[in-house]
């Protein structure tokens, strides 16, 4: 069979299609508790449990954004947490139209006898995990696999296992209710130009979309997150409108039509940059099956968290500070931008970290 | 890389857009010696030279006919062959917008071990052979690769020998400048039922498109000639609307939109369910960032050659005949026919015979 419906094929679509409606986009917000550590000790935040509860309360009830979100990845410990009034973070996001999604994967572990190449961990109990989540209120789920640009990288190897793990963790998520994001990050490090960043992003993409096929994980309830494709991290930066044509085309060349919807990680760019990237794909004329929307981390909350900086009498100036980048990147998706957002402090820094591992 | 440009390349897109001109299509006349006897025969004509090519004249001089197609797919005597007058056939497609095709594959062999499933041959000297085609003004090319639905087929071996064959195929002829039509022909032998046709079809797509891209095969330059998605030849038909909607799901799961055309095969359907199953699918409201249209021989042909029946007399009557053809399916590309086109007789008869042969 080529396609293994579950008897939650309908509701799988649906949701799909939800999360690729024109004008929203998905909060990455799942850092593990490890990296939001990097990110709160960056404005000397303790990284205890109650500073990551009230960060991601102070996302999620930021007035006016979650109308530009149609989904927010959570990390596990997030799922299960509540607003300091005691009112459980997955309702909040329910109640402003925002699916919840949680991160299932475990992190990377190096491929033995490869330069540094890695494959992602997590299938182990994965089933009984996704059901638990289900249960708990998430609608869709998200793995990243990771791969790297480099003299003989990525190896077929590594394409290989990356594509079969993303394909064994979709079908488990779809026999669940879950959602699955397909993740397959190429790491924009390197000194590579933007023509082999297409290629390798073709290959790879191609491989991802062969293995879902074999494991009979239906296309119509799944969502991509790729990279844009650009120059490595060392190169010469491109126009957005170069990017733009060179990702669309990627995308053309391998992504089927009945995926709906296409949600670009930021791997690195500032906050302006990535929106800048999203908003030219969105103005090219050619064919996009596919919504092109944004799944984004760090470029949604950089400002964010530096107008934060860990005290209650900034809470205003952050959650400001994220309705703008949130009503940037809804316009985004749109094509409307117009680069007129007032850059908060740090929009337009680069986020790039060498060999990011979250 | 993923993508080998040749020299070629804006000239093979070029073309393979055309061909999915809107309100066109092929016309296949590429039938072997050996199949065109049997097509002569049937109607008590000889099997020589001079009938080969006082059939083809028939075909392309045709009164307006060739305003509804975009390509003609040839076999290798023909594309030498001229009109009574003298004129070479190219001549008169080009003149009348029409690309010449060549068929270049050489036929089925058994593949050891299987039962009774084949690879196609063809290779040896392919790009030699392709050289010249381009040189006899060629500008596409076909190579005819079979599969087969049974308890245990397709097995991985055909599905990969066969996906492989055309992958190798469709860099050679882009190489040479000839736009290569990707056709991976799933019989429609058997009493198997539609769902059954679509996970297969769906298969054998997912591995001709992972194969094109590992033989890096520019799709924007290239076309697919699939069997439309339909029950066994053994089991109970169902509606056009049934098979435009599994059809294009299958596609949409697996052809990439970078693939300018679709242009389907009739597979021994008669003349006007083919026609009506390709309406349907243009009339359905769905992702189609293809276009849907016909690579048709014998639902083109029948009519006409029962007209003919060899006898100079019957030329007009028979050319007439192939004008409804060519009219009917233009409009089914369109979405507009209504079913009205006169049948001729036999346009309503099964051409369908078994384990086809070419």
């Amino acid at each position: 069979m080529s396609c293994f419906t579950s008897k939650y094929a309908d509701e799988l679509a649906k949701n799909a299609a939800y999360i690729g409606t024109p004008g929203k986009g998905i909060l990455a917000a799942d850092e593990s508790t490890g990296t939001i550590g990097k990110r709160l000790s960056s404005i000397n935040v303790e990284n205890v449990e109650e500073n990551r509860r009230a960060l991601r309360e102070l996302l999620f009830t930021a007035p006016g954004a979650l109308q530009y979100l149609s989904g927010v990845i959570l990390f596990e410990e997030t799922l299960y947490q509540k607003t300091a009034a005691g009112k459980p973070f997955v309702d909040v996001l329910k109640e402003g139209g925002v699916l919840p999604g949680i991160k299932v994967d475990k992190g990377t572990v190096e491929l033995n006898g490869t330069n540094g190449e890695t494959f992602t961990q997590g299938l182990d109990g994965l089933a009984q995990r996704c059901q638990k989540y289900y249960e708990a209120g998430a609608r869709f789920a998200k793995w990243r696999a990771v791969l790297k640009i480099g003299a003989n990288e990525p190896t077929e190897l590594a394409i290989q296992e990356n594509a079969n793990g993303l394909a064994m963790y979709a079908a488990i998520c779809q026999q669940c209710g879950l959602v699955p994001i397909v993740e397959p990050e190429i790491l924009v490090d390197g000194s590579h130009d933007i023509k082999k960043c297409a290629e390798v992003t073709e290959r790879v993409l191609a491989a991802c979309y062969k293995s879902l096929n074999d494991h009979h994980v239906m296309l119509e309830g799944t969502l991509l997150k790729p990279n844009m494709v650009t120059p490595g991290s060392e190169s010469p930066k491109v126009a957005p409108e170069v990017i733009a044509e060179y990702t669309v085309r990627a995308l053309q060349r391998t992504v089927p039509a009945a995926v709906p919807a296409i949600v670009f990680l930021s791997g690195g760019q500032s906050e302006e940059e990535a929106t800048l990237n999203l908003n030219a794909m969105n103005k090219l004329q050619t064919k996009k099956p596919w919504s092109l929307s944004f799944s984004f981390g760090r470029a949604l909350q950089q400002s964010t968290l530096k107008a934060w900086a860990g005290k209650e009498e900034n809470l205003k100036k952050a959650q400001d500070a994220l309705l703008l980048r949130c009503k940037a990147n809804s316009e985004a998706t749109l094509g409307t931008y117009k680069g007129d957002a007032k850059l908060g402090e740090g929009a337009a820094e680069s986020l790039h970290v060498s060999n990011y591992k979250y």
